[in-house]
């Protein structure tokens, strides 16, 4: 017999990330009968997006990601699980990378985000992006965002990791397509310790 | 998910006059320090708060605070705090090596002491929602079905084991909990912090409804104490463990003088083993003596049908542990 770990369990039972990640697209919208003007429902949040100041009017319940996404239209940060599972979701918060799937829009009040959008300066790509590019990094893309947000807190933190230490750095994002080491060559080639494979 | 307002107290008695508040309105509340577990259980629908009480904001509370009884620990403080803190990391080496295996980096820079102390359980039959004892249902499923992650101590009438890592880490401290409520603070050891089921099935700790935990007390750190944790997992990270133990020894000239040792992720409540330690203190912790220790260790286990691995896993990570520390 196979073994069950938690998350085949999950799977089998019908949420687990892959089910719960397919729920969204087949939802049906469901619209309220009498759907309230959004300036009565909500406050207004002040979020510092890659350096840029937004005051969007939040519901209590919406996720950072759903703000960061649906909102202010910032569709690099990707939502994969929903449940702080997978890592697609990461941004960082007054530098310090976390889930935004599974933090409020209203804890953020007032607090500097950084997204994927703001690593490059117009054409140029921060080091990270394209060391991501060099070591073929992204295969279907979706987790490269999340990937690049724990690179940059931790090279951010710690410019010259060891190998252990970014291991341990990226542990948190999952890559269906399976390309770690890939990721992991190319954050050690940006901080100048891995071997580039030109 | 479902809608609920969020509020921001910014002191420990207005959470409690909150709490009094809407619990007397009829309404429910429940408390979020990081949100990591919170939220997914409210998306999940398996609570539904009307309030969420965000500790984020507390006064005082996000500090590592040494002082001359001990060191004060904020309830807010980050597991990733926690885990690189430099007095935590020499004189409370097991609280640090805890928190630092718990989840991912992500988790663990959001994620809270308190939170991860009072997180509900990980059984997969109570996350999907199954009406079980922990819903307030009259069984537990894990019983008759998939129960290789279930308690091999202390079980029944529910078999969960307590998730935290940073729980069994913190009684092998003899930690002290603070917790605030409608008639001022009380301070608990850890020891009577959780409860079985049989003591009170639908909860893991003492806290009531209008509690909250608002600090750890950690005792003055000793000479010549080593500590570790060490956490079995079913892969290499982002994950609770399968088992685990937090050992504090105090050896002086090769005698063990002192000895804590608790076991994660066996039982509903952290195990601590008393009677392990009292083979310890006064000798030298030989392998032979470790092997004795490891037997102990699970002499009481009860396995369920599936879990029956847990025990040989026991015994071994408690020798191994005790070796590691005292060589
Ligand atoms: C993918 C994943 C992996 C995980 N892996 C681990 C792991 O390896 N080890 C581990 O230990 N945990 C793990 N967790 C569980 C959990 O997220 C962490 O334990 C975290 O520390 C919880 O802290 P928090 O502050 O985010 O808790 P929250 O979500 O804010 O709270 C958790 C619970 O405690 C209550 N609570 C919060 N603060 C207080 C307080 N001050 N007083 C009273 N009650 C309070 C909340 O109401 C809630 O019921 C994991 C979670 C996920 C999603
Ligand atoms: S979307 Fe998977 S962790 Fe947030
Ligand atoms: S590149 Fe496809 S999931 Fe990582």
């Amino acid at each position: 017999m196979k073994p069950i770990s938690r998350r085949s369990f999950l799977e089998r039972s019908g949420t687990g990330m892959a089910a719960a990640a397919a729920i969204p697209a087949l939802e049906v919208p469901t619209f309220q009968s009498q759907p309230q003007p959004a300036e009565e429902r909500g406050r207004e949040v002040h979020l510092k997006v890659n350096g840029k100041d937004h005051r969007v009017k939040v519901e209590d319940h919406w996720t950072l990601v759903e703000v960061l996404r649906d909102h202010l239209g910032l569709t690099g940060t990707r939502v994969g699980c929903d449940r702080g599972e997978c890592g697609a979701c990461t941004v960082l918060l007054d530098g310090k990378s976390l889930y935004a799937c599974s933090y409020l829009a209203v804890w953020a009040d007032g607090k500097e985000i950084s997204t994927v959008e703001g690593l490059a300066e117009g054409d140029q790509l921060d080091p990270l992006q394209e060391a991501f590019i060099e070591h073929d990094g992204p295969q279907c893309g979706f987790c490269t965002s999340g990937q690049l947000m724990s690179a940059k807190a931790l090279l951010n933190q710690n410019p010259n990791p060891t190998e252990e230490e970014a291991r341990q750095a990226l542990a948190g994002n999952i890559c269906r397509c399976s390309n770690f080491n890939r990721y992991l060559e190319a954050v050690l080639a940006t901080s100048g310790k891995g071997s580039s494979r030109g | 998910m479902k809608s609920f307002t969020n509020v921001n107290p910014e002191n420990r008695q207005e959470v409690v006059s909150l709490l009094k508040k809407v619990i007397e309105e009829g309404k429910t509340a429940s408390l979020a320090g990081g949100g990591s577990d919170l939220l997914g259980m409210i998306k999940d629908d398996l609570v539904a708060p009307d309030v969420v009480v965000n500790l984020k904001d507390l006064e005082g509370l996000q500090k590592i605070e040494p002082h001359s009884q001990g060191v004060r620990i904020g309830g807010l403080v980050t597991l990733q705090e926690l885990s690189q803190h430099p007095l935590i990391l020499s004189q409370y080496t097991v609280l640090a090596e805890a928190a630092g295996t718990v989840a991912t980096p992500q988790i663990r820079n959001v994620g809270t002491v308190a939170g991860n102390i009072c997180q509900r359980p990980w059984c997969w039959y109570f996350r999907q929602g199954f009406p079980c004892f922990k819903h307030g249902g009259d069984r537990c499923y894990s019983v008759v079905g998939q129960n290789q992650l279930h308690a091999i101590f202390g079980g029944g009438p529910s078999f969960i084991v307590h998730p935290s890592d940073t729980a069994p880490a913190l009684m092998a401290l003899e930690a002290r909990f603070r917790i605030a409520g409608p008639d001022g603070e009380r301070v608990v050891p850890a020891s009577e912090f959780f409860v079985l089921p049989r003591e009170e099935v639908s909860r893991e700790n003492i806290l009531g409804p209008d509690e909250v935990l608002v600090e750890i007390e950690l005792p003055p750190a000793r000479q010549n104490v080593k500590s570790t944790y060490v956490k079995i997992m079913d892969r290499e990270a982002w994950t609770h463990a399968v088992l685990s133990v937090a050992a504090v020894l105090e050896i002086d000239q090769g005698v063990c003088r002192k000895a804590r040792i608790v076991l994660g992720a066996v039982a509903p409540i952290p195990w601590h083993l008393p009677h392990v330690e009292r083979m310890l203190v006064g000798q030298r912790i030989t392998a032979d003596l470790a092997g004795d220790a490891g037997r102990a260790a699970v002499s009481r286990a009860q396995p369920l049908a599936k879990n029956g691995y847990k025990i040989p896993l026991t015994e071994a990570l408690v020798r191994r542990t005790l070796i590691s520390l005292a060589g």
